[in-house]
């Protein structure tokens, strides 16, 4: 006998056929033999288990079952195969394993009007998430003791300083890039010299900000989101509320104003480290001496692109830090919503933040900073 | 991919114990958990395992799974030594042993019968889909879960819920060895008293060895074979409840001899005398 488990057909002297099973029937041994057992047709008297060396549940719900469709009864079976066979008995079930599935036709109209209502629902929510954040600001103002300065801090460390590295060194290739790029395209008409020009306008009115805008959306809001929903998951948000602490008030105002004044300084730092970025390459590869380099962005940048620049960075802090808290408060159910929500969340923060930003150049051009 | 079953998964564990830990040091950096641990568990008991909060029993059921490097000593489960084993060993053994975690581990994105799943589909690739969910299905039964159970998610789920389908998940590939971890922590007592009885029921109807960490007194009144103390970094005493009530050791006679010690036995007492 081989080591798998077998069976064979006997015929009985009474004239019913009679399925005799070997060797073991174990978990490991019967996947083997399934589709065999189931090709199986006709009826049978019994099914003579005393050849079966070892049994475990599985190889016993597999004799149940071909004893109820076959019509068989089980004969020979061990003492322990008779515990098996009760246990797996009494514990038949048709239950599906997985909640019933919504056909095509029905899903694709569903699922619309689900985007449909969500969006809008979403909509309200946030400017309902935004009205808590007010409300919380006034009685903030109203209380100033209850204001957390550790906790802002603590955040304008984490969402500030402990950028300054990654920020810093992308914006330098940033000022590199442009300047190289540009000037190839100024050569053309001779006028290398307005590299200056494009780097300092460009860095501080436009790139600076909106790419530590991203960076801050990447570092920052996902870490808000991910960190306020596992606190939501792990019921600390809930148990803030019993003790009387308002989860806006200790969570999201600290973060949306560490957010919102560590945007201008990292947008102004990241203009600046590009403004150097361009400079090395003037002198580098343009012949445009380091220090005349700066000094020209000074005659050649308006004071008004620096503004700007600042003024824009207020808002998309703002839109950074209250998408990561309102998507992390938004989290429930499973550890999968914290990863959908943290993306949502960087997402969401992301193209609003774009879409401003447009908004913001023909804004700033119509008043006159042009 | 797949992992490949070992070539005698079919043999059941003739040998006197399946746990064998002799000498086991562990530690996390500088702080030892276990120094010179030893313990024997024998087939087809009971093992309740006692201890203060942070004396290392789920530290100790995790280096014998092997989710926690011993750094001495010597662990072997159905007699094969496994501290620095082969990928091999392990997959032959790790199929014949079921993990009940504390909060039952679910993965939450999965639905309870797809929980089951898991383990048939990871050591068993060949088993087809259709008896696959049978078993998916009568194991989530077995564990005394309603019908309907089978289809939901963990988070539908109470927390005795969710333990009896973390046990159905222990139990999928009809292990010969089954690990608990404070199975009745945070349950009700009558929800307590029935997952009480279920290990019994199981352990009697599958042949199981089962090696329990609780602090349930009367879970170690009820179904407990022989119960194992540990205390200062190893295991000072193992034995049946009345021989450890003896013990000197003050731990030992504190926790038996406290008041929640004395409710439990005679709890056990007036049960047996009704019986």
């Amino acid at each position: 006998m081989s080591g798998g488990a077998e069976f064979s057909i006997e015929q009985d002297e009474g004239g019913k056929a009679r399925l005799v099973l070997s060797g073991p029937y174990l978990v490991s041994t019967v996947g083997a033999i399934d589709q065999d057992l189931h090709a199986i047709e006709g009826e049978f008297g019994t099914i003579d288990l005393s050849a079966v060396s070892e049994i475990d549940t599985v190889g016993a719900w597999v004799a149940c079952r071909l004893a109820a469709r076959h019509g068989a009864k089980i004969t020979g079976e061990s003492g322990r195969a008779k515990r098996l066979l009760a246990a797996v008995e009494t514990a038949r079930s048709d239950a599906d394993l997985t909640p019933p599935r919504v056909p095509l036709w029905e899903l694709i109209p569903e699922l619309t009007g689900d985007l449909v209502s969500k969006g809008g629902q979403g909509v309200v929510n946030v400017i309902g998430f935004l009205g808590q954040v007010l409300i919380a600001c006034g009685s903030l103002l109203i209380h100033p003791r209850r204001f957390r300065v550790k906790a802002l801090v603590r955040q304008m460390e984490l969402v500030g300083v402990s950028s300054l590295p990654i920020i810093g060194l992308m914006s330098f290739l940033i000022g590199i890039v442009i300047a190289q790029q540009g000037s190839v395209q100024l050569q053309q008409f001779g006028a290398e010299a307005l590299t200056v020009n494009l780097v300092g306008r460009i860095t501080l009115r436009e790139l600076g900000v909106l790419m530590t805008a991203i960076m801050v959306a990447g570092r920052s809001g996902s870490a808000f989101a991910a960190q306020i929903g596992t606190m939501k998951l792990t019921e600390e948000v809930d148990a803030m509320r019993t003790i009387g602490i308002s989860p806006v008030e200790a969570l999201v105002i600290p973060r949306i104003l560490a957010a919102i004044i560590m945007m201008p300084l990292l947008g102004f730092y990241s203009s600046v480290v590009a403004i150097i970025g361009g400079a090395v390459v003037g002198e580098l590869m343009l012949g445009i001496p380091f220090w005349t380099f700066l000094i020209r962005i000074e005659e050649v940048v308006p004071t008004y692109d620096l503004w700007v620049g600042l003024i824009k960075a207020l808002p998309f802090g703002l839109i950074i830090a209250l998408a990561g808290c309102y998507h992390g408060m938004q989290v429930r159910g499973n550890s999968e919503e914290v990863g959908l929500r943290t993306t949502m969340a960087v997402v969401s923060a992301i193209f609003t933040v774009i879409v401003l930003d447009a908004f913001f150049a023909v804004f700033f051009t119509e008043i006159g900073w042009g | 991919m797949p992992e490949q079953n070992a070539p005698d998964a079919h043999k059941r564990f003739r040998g006197e114990h399946p746990i064998v830990v002799e000498g086991l040091k562990t530690a996390f950096g500088e702080h030892v958990v276990h120094d010179n641990l030893s313990l024997t568990v024998n087939r087809g008991e009971i093992l309740g395992v006692v201890g203060g909060s942070g004396s290392g029993k789920s530290v100790l059921m995790r280096a014998i799974i092997g989710l926690q490097a011993a750094a001495e000593g010597e662990i072997e489960v159905f007699g094969r030594s496994i501290v620095n084993a082969e990928p091999d060993t392990y997959l032959g053994v790790r199929s014949r042993w079921g993990v009940l975690f504390q909060g039952g581990a679910l993965f939450s994105t999965l639905t309870v019968g797809e929980n089951v799943e898991v383990p048939l589909k990871q050591f068993y690739p060949d088993i087809e889909d259709e008896l696959r969910h049978d078993i998916a299905r009568y194991k989530v039964m077995l564990s005394g879960l309603p019908e309907d159970a089978v289809s939901k998610f963990p988070a539908e789920l109470s927390g005795g819920m969710k333990k009896r389908a973390g046990l159905a998940r222990a139990l999928a590939l009809d292990p010969e060895l089954l690990f608990l971890d404070e199975p009745t922590a945070g349950l009700d007592p009558i929800g307590a008293a029935k997952f009480d009885r279920l290990t019994k029921e199981l352990q009697e109807t599958l042949g199981l060895t089962v090696f329990l960490i609780t602090h349930d007194l009367d879970t170690l009144y009820e179904i407990c074979d022989r119960v194992a103390v540990i205390a200062d970094k190893r295991i000072i005493a193992v034995g049946t409840i009345p021989e450890l009530i003896e013990s000197k050791h003050p731990w030992i006679d504190e926790y038996f001899n406290g008041p929640r010690g004395r409710a439990a036995r005679a709890s056990k007492q007036r049960a047996d005398g009704a019986a």
